[in-house]
Order: C-alpha cells, then structure tokens, then sequence
C-alpha cells in the first residue's frame, strides 16, 4: 500500500493547523499549495475544494481561545507516558475547522468559553488557563458529567458546552493518525477476508455452522474465474 | 441565441449513465450502434487517483468525513444529494417526498449499496395475491433470462436457497458472516425469521480480467478503484467502450426535452452544456431515457409540442404518476455481548451486510400487504466524524456515571467500541395514482428546466408495515441480548417510518401496461404513444417488490435494449 499520500497530508495538516493556532492565515501562495495538494488526496469537486479552502483560511477562534481549548482537550484526554494527548493529535485546530463547517456550534462552544472565564475569574480571580490544574478540575466536576434520562434542552447550558466539547475531542482524537492507533483498528487496507478468529468467537460464545460455511467463498480460488453450470451451480 | 445542432446522426441518444442509461449504452454499443451518450454530470472513474475517496484516512477531510458538504459523508462518492445547489424540486399540498440525485458518470451507482435482489414470480402478480395494485403486463418469466445474464455479466455474489419469491441465479460465493453478524442470525432465528447470506453485487471471486477482485475494505460507497463492486461506469460504460463501440460521451450536459418532428415522432434531445450554459441539440434514430425515474418523467412532461401538448408519451395523463418508494425503519441496538471486542483483527468485509432476511411472513395474517427484508450493520469500523459522540452513555445500563473527562473516556471507547448493531425494515409500498411528480410551473432550475413538483403521502398499510418493522426489531436486539435504543416510534410518528424517498429506490412514474390509457410504455418501455422512445430507469416499474430495484432495472433495460436492436433491425424502428 503507498502511503505516501498520507503521510505527505498529514505533515502538511499539521503546517496549517500550527499556524491556525498562533492567529496567522497562511499566505495565498500556501493556499494555493494547499487548494493543489487536496486534489490530490481525497477526491474532490472543483466546488469542495474552493469552500475548504475558504474555510481554512477564516480564523474563528481567537488566541485565547484557542489556548483554552488546548488545555480543555487536554483535560478530556491527556498525554501520559502510556498514551497520546488531544493536543498531539491537533483537536483544537480540528474544532476550528468544524465550527466553520457546522457554524451552529459557534454559539455553544464560544459562549461556553467565556462562561468558563467568567465562573474562573468569579471564584478564582483568574482565567481558566492560568489556574493551576486542580481547580481546574474543581469547575470541570460540576459541567462533565449529565443524567442521559434527561433530554438534552433540559441540561443546564455549560453541560452541554462540555458535552460536545467532549464530543469534539474524541472525535477530532480518534479519527486522527495516532488515535486509530491507539483505538487498534485494523481495516482500512487490502484483505482478504476469511470469517472471524476462533479465539474471538469463543470469547463472544458464538460459532460458526459448518453448513453456513460451506456455502462461503474458498478464499483460495477466488482469483480462479467463476463458472456456472445451466442451473447456476458454480463449478471453478 | 441559437441552438447548436451537431449534424451526426446517432442510432441511438441515451439520457443518464445510470444502472438504466448504463446498461442500454453497453447492450446498444455491443450490437454496434452508434450511440451517444448524454449525462447531466461530470465524468467520473474511481481509478483515477483525482477521483478517488477509496482507502483514505479520516484525517485526510479537514471535517473528518462529517456530511456537512456530502450527505453520507466526506468520502461517499455521491456528486449530490437530498439537495443540489442550482436545481430545487417543490412539493405539493405540504406533502413530502425527498430526491436524491447524484449528476456523474455512472449515477448513484458509483455510491449505492449494491444490495442486488431479483423481484420473485410472486411481485410480478401481486394483484392477483391481495388485489392491491396492479399487475405487471410480463412474469418472473420474461425476466428470469436476462436476470441470468445480468448476474453473469456484471457479478452478485449470493446462494441458490430454492426460495418460492427470492429466485435463486448465477450466484459468486458469499463472505463469510462477520461477529455482529452471527449474533444477529441467532438473534432472528429465535423469533422464526430466516436469514440466509446477502445478495450483493461484489466480486468475491474473479469474474474476467477486466475487473478485480474485492480486497474487504467495507469501502464500497466510495466507489472501488479496482471496480470490484458493481458500478454503471466502471462495469458497463467503460467496457462498452472498450470493447470498440461507438460511445460518444457528453457529460455535463443536461437534456431539457426530446425533440420531435411533424408526426410527432423523436428526432433526438436537447441538452444544456453546463460548461458554456448553451443550449445544443442532438439528433439520434431512438432516445432511450434512462435519467432515473423521476428525471425522465420530468424530460417528457417538459417536452411538449403540438403533437404531443400534454408532454411526451402523456396522453395517458400517467406520466409521473404511481410515484412510490420503498418504506423504510430501522432500529439500534446496544448488545452488551459485543462489548469488551478483540482489535485483533481486520473485519471491514465488503461494504454493505454479509447476512440478511427475506420477507418471510404471512401477509393473510396481518394488517398490511407485502413485506420486507431485513438489512443488518455494525461492527468495527473505521472511526470517522461521530465516533466517540456520548462514548459512555451505555454507562447507564450499568448504573455508573455518564460523562467525565481523562483517560476513563479512553477506556470507554475501547469497552463500546463495536457493541452496536442496527436493523433496516426495506419494504413495499402500495402505487397509488394519487403519488405523483408534476411539472410545477412557477418554478425553474438555473438551466432554465421547468422543476419537479411531489406530492406524496403514506398510508396505514405502510404505517402498519412499518409498525411491524419496530416491533419486529425490537423483539431481535432482545434475543441478542440487547437493548433496543430510544424510545419506539409511535403512531404520531409513523412508527418511525421514513419520509417518502428517503429509501432512494424511485420508481413507477412512466409505468408499463398493455393499455394505452392507464399505462406510459408497453412491457418492451416503448412509449404507447411515440415508437422511438424507450425508458429504461426505474420509471415502468407496475411495482416495487420488497426487493431493492436496481438489479430488475438492469435486468429490464437488458430486455428492451435486445427489443430495440430487434426493432431496428427490422426497420420498425
Ligand atoms: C446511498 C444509496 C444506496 C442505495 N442502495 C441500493 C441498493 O443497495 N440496492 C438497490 O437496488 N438500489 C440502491 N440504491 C438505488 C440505486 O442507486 C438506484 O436504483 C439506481 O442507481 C437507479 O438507476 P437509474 O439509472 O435509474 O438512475 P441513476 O443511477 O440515478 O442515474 C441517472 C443518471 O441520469 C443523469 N441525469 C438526470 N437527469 C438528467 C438530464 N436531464 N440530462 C442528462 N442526464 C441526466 C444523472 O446525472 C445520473 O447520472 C441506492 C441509492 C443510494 C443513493
Ligand atoms: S469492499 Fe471490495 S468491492 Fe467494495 S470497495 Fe472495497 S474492495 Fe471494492
């Protein structure tokens, strides 16, 4: 499998999205480099391609902003010696780009922000990056957690902020390079596949039925041209 | 302005690169007519890497395959959708029905699910089963031949099961069942519901050179760049072409109306250049329409002359009419047993089930006719925008806390990861007159077409089916151990039934019959009241069977492409 192409678009998110995050737009000429590059990558329309870009060069978030998102994917999922953290995986230039993309998240999320700010600065006499991580923790115990018995127009408001701040993390974390890693996925790639293994089966106390598996394809003639006889038996 | 006439005369004009407009194309071009081919979208080809979404990685989208710009997703194939910037359709007495469009070579072939169903000898009489409806003027009969030579040709896999309304055929051996999958067997044979393998048309064995065999990336809405999957471009346009045939492709090009002579009779279309917004005409011996279902009725209903005042081959007042989809539930569930999964392992399989249930149950016993199959997913697949949304709600089944934050989150993703499996009730609906798409007449798109009007509505008989679905789902997941999610949908909602069109399988609006009056084409989709004009999409469907249509569309305009070689050949044509 190349994997070139990939690896090559990973590289160059990672060019964009740093200078999302100190406030810069990128140069047209790097627009251009990205606009071209795109094509390459994944399949676009002439039309998709132009509103990416339009979309990669508008900056929603400011500085701060984008600082306190930073430390809030990292409370949703840090970085230890065993696992990589939000930040590794870019999630907060992710979330910019999704708030252009779905702009009826821009209230929720910005408003919620600020709403952090305020309670911080009310309590603490700081803004949330500046306190120490504990208290940080402290106003994150009272948003984090939610009663899914009740619907969501009823939760109060800054639960909801975290909720999909937390949706947006683990999304923006899993479907990232280093997330499907960790997540173990292991498609994607060219297979052949032959049915599930016995020790998957065992521990999930199914089997499979020696009749059923008789009907399936014998994985070592599938490159074998099929023939039929007159009543649709295959005999190659 | 003037309209640009192209001087070649084609022996045959096909409109849409579809299943219908594909097929036609192969079958004309093989028997070595000229044929110009007229499709409103941009050429397509999922090996050319420009074009390619196949094997991508999530993080390759900056939305991380979101469907804010394609409605199933970043990486679905589909140039389309519910809505298509430019080119609106209205609805009637605030009615609904939704149409889902995809302008490429090739049409929502590149990105539909390939489920490949043969209707039974049962769904071409059911009239004279339950009296609902009307019966098709041909039987399983005429179709089993062309069937056959559809399976041959472009490769479903599946197994002869001798059922009496799921015909056997030219089967390729099917997968083996995926975990959720074996789950899901035992889960529906607790409630007496068979399940059989799928029928679906991917190459799990080789079928000529030309083609490649399935790889199981799970991959195939985004259209398979070794066409191993069944798409009207890759496995019947390109071949044709291949094959030394005189396809001429015009792409961007959207046919307004079929033009017509003196007598009445077609003399070819005429088509508006997207590129340069002009409008040209093309001049062929026979048009055959193949621009879906509710696209050609809308070419003949704007085709009016003083022949035919009423729209082309309308003097029936049928066309459009008898619009129906398939009735649609579907159901989630949460199965505890699939939890705590092995990533050991590679389960992507084809790109669609690898199990499913046919009808099985006894229509004189309940309160709605017809049925539907099952159609089942899950599984591990690859994380995509969504993934990990709510990722411990389950945690309420086991009394522990919803939410939170830190690496307890990670643990949940991993612990629910592949736990859940969702069913799909695809079922038939009654064709009613009353179901139609009209020419609305205050309304144009940007090309300066009249648009399409829908007026659309259920009744209790697919309300009940669609009951039975819920309750039938429902009774599944508990037999899997699992708990069905949400609340059942009830009679305020139609019991979770979908909204008109939603299940993409279009058909009915130029009907077949032997009488002119209440019927648009004879049982070869020659229009009653124009010999050269054929439709080859789902259009002449009498009904839709509780079988996904695009296998008989193929298998259909096969058999009036052979009928239109034949008629030209005998100079009737
Ligand atoms: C997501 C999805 C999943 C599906 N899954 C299944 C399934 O599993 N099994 C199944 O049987 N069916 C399935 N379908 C339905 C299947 O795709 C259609 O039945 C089939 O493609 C219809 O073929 P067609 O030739 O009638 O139309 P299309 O494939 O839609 O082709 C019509 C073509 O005509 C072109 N056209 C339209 N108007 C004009 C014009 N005025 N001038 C020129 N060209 C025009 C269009 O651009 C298009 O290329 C699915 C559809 C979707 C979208
Ligand atoms: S699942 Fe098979 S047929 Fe479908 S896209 Fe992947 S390789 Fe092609």
């Amino acid at each position: 499998m190349d994997r070139r192409k990939s690896i090559k678009s990973l590289v160059l998110g990672s060019v964009a999205g740093g200078l999302a995050l100190h406030g810069c737009k990128p140069g047209d000429e790097q627009m251009e480099q990205v606009v071209e590059q795109a094509e390459v990558f994944y399949g676009r329309t002439p039309e998709e391609r132009e509103l990416d870009a339009e979309l990669q060069k508008e900056q929603f978030f400011n500085i701060h902003e984008m600082a306190t998102l930073a430390i809030l994917c990292d409370c949703i999922l840090p970085g230890s010696e065993e696992y990589k953290s939000a930040m590794d995986a870019e999630v907060p230039n992710f979330i910019e780009f999704m708030v252009k993309d779905i702009p009826e998240m821009q209230v929720n999320l910005r408003g919620g922000l600020m709403w952090l700010d305020h309670q911080c600065n009310a309590r603490f006499g700081a803004e949330f990056i500046s306190l120490e991580q504990e208290k940080q923790h402290e106003i994150l115990d009272e948003i984090a957690y939610y009663d899914p018995d009740i619907p969501e127009e009823e939760r109060p408001a800054a639960v909801n902020f975290f909720s999909l701040l937390r949706n947006l993390t683990l999304t923006g974390f899993y479907t990232s390079k280093i997330g499907i890693e960790e997540l173990g996925y292991k498609g994607n790639m060219p297979n052949v596949w032959d049915g599930v293994p016995e020790d998957v089966l065992k521990q999930h106390g199914v089997a499979y039925e020696e009749e059923w598996l008789a009907k399936c394809i014998d994985q070592s003639k599938r490159n074998i041209v099929a023939k039929w006889d007159d009543e649709g038996n295959l005999i190659t | 302005m003037q309209i640009i006439e192209n001087a070649k005369v084609y022996d045959a004009i096909v409109v849409g690169s579809g299943a219908g407009g594909g097929m036609a194309t192969k079958v004309l071009a093989d028997a070595g007519l000229s044929v110009a081919v007229v499709e409103a979208g941009p050429f397509f080809d999922p090996a050319d890497p420009k074009h390619q979404t196949q094997l991508k990685w999530p993080w390759e989208s900056p939305r991380r395959g979101a469907p804010t710009v394609r409605p199933f997703g970043d990486f679905d194939a589909a140039y389309g959708g519910w809505e298509i910037e430019g080119e609106p359709y209205t609805h009637k007495d605030g009615t609904k029905f939704d149409w889902y469009r995809s302008h490429m070579l090739g049409g929502r072939t590149n990105h539909w699910g390939r489920i490949s169903l043969r209707f039974g000898p049962k769904d071409f009489k059911h009239k004279n089963v339950d009296g609902y409806g009307e019966n098709w003027p041909i039987g399983y009969e005429d179709v089993k031949p062309y069937y056959d030579k559809v399976d041959k040709l472009i490769g479903v896999f599946g197994t002869n099961e001798g059922l009496p309304n799921d015909p056997d055929g030219f089967f390729l051996p099917p997968p083996k069942p995926r975990l959720h999958e074996l789950f899901y067997i035992r889960g529906a044979r607790k409630s007496k519901i068979p399940v059989y393998p799928s029928r679906m048309s991917m190459l799990t064995k080789r079928i000529n050179k030309e083609r490649g065999v399935c790889f199981y990336c799970g991959q195939c809405s985004r259209a398979c760049q070794v066409y191993a999957d069944f798409s009207a471009g890759t496995c019947l346009i390109f071949p044709a072409q291949k094959s030394g045939g005189q396809v001429d492709l015009f792409v961007n090009c959207v046919v307004r109306e079929v033009t017509t002579d003196n007598e009445g009779r077609a003399t070819g279309v005429s088509y508006i250049n997207k590129e340069d917004r002009k409008e040209y005409k093309l001049k062929g011996r026979v048009v055959v329409l193949g621009a879906s279902a509710c696209s050609s009725a809308r070419i003949l209903l704007n085709s009016k002359s003083s022949q035919h005042p009423n729209g082309l081959g309308n003097s029936s007042d049928h066309v459009g009419k008898y619009l129906h989809d398939s009735t649609g539930g579907d159901r989630v569930g949460f199965i505890p047993d699939l939890m705590n999964r092995k990533v050991s392992y590679n389960e992507d399989g084809v790109g669609g089930m690898h199990v499913y249930s046919p009808w099985w149950g006894d229509n004189s016993k309940l309160n709605f006719p017809r049925g539907y199959h099952i159609e089942i997913w899950g599984g591990m697949g690859m994380p995509n925008y969504g993934f990990g949304f709510n990722v411990n709600e389950f945690n309420k089944f086991f009394g522990t806390k919803v939410g939170g934050y830190g690496d307890v989150l990670r643990s949940d993703v991993k612990k629910y990861y592949g736990a859940l499996v969702g069913l799909s009730g695809r079922g038939e609906s009654i064709a009613r007159k009353e179901n139609y798409c009209e020419i609305d007449p205050s309304t144009v798109d940007q090309w300066g077409i009249p648009v399409l009007r829908f007026h659309y509505k259920w009744s209790d008989l697919e309300r009940n089916q669609a009951k039975h679905m819920q309750e039938t789902f429902a009774e599944i997941i508990q037999n899997m151990g699992g708990t069905p999610l949400g609340d059942m949908p009830g009679r305020d909602q139609d019991y979770g039934l979908q909204n008109p069109g939603r299940i993409i399988h279009e058909v009915g609006t130029t009907r077949m019959g032997d009488d002119p009056k209440t019927s648009v084409t004879n049982k070869f989709q020659q229009l009653h009241d124009v010999d050269n004009v054929f439709v080859v999409d789902a259009g002449p469907f009498v009904s839709q069977a509780d079988k996904n249509c695009t296998w008989t569309i193929l298998a259909l305009s096969w058999r009036a492409s052979d009928y239109i070689v034949d008629q030209l050949k005998k100079q009737n044509l």
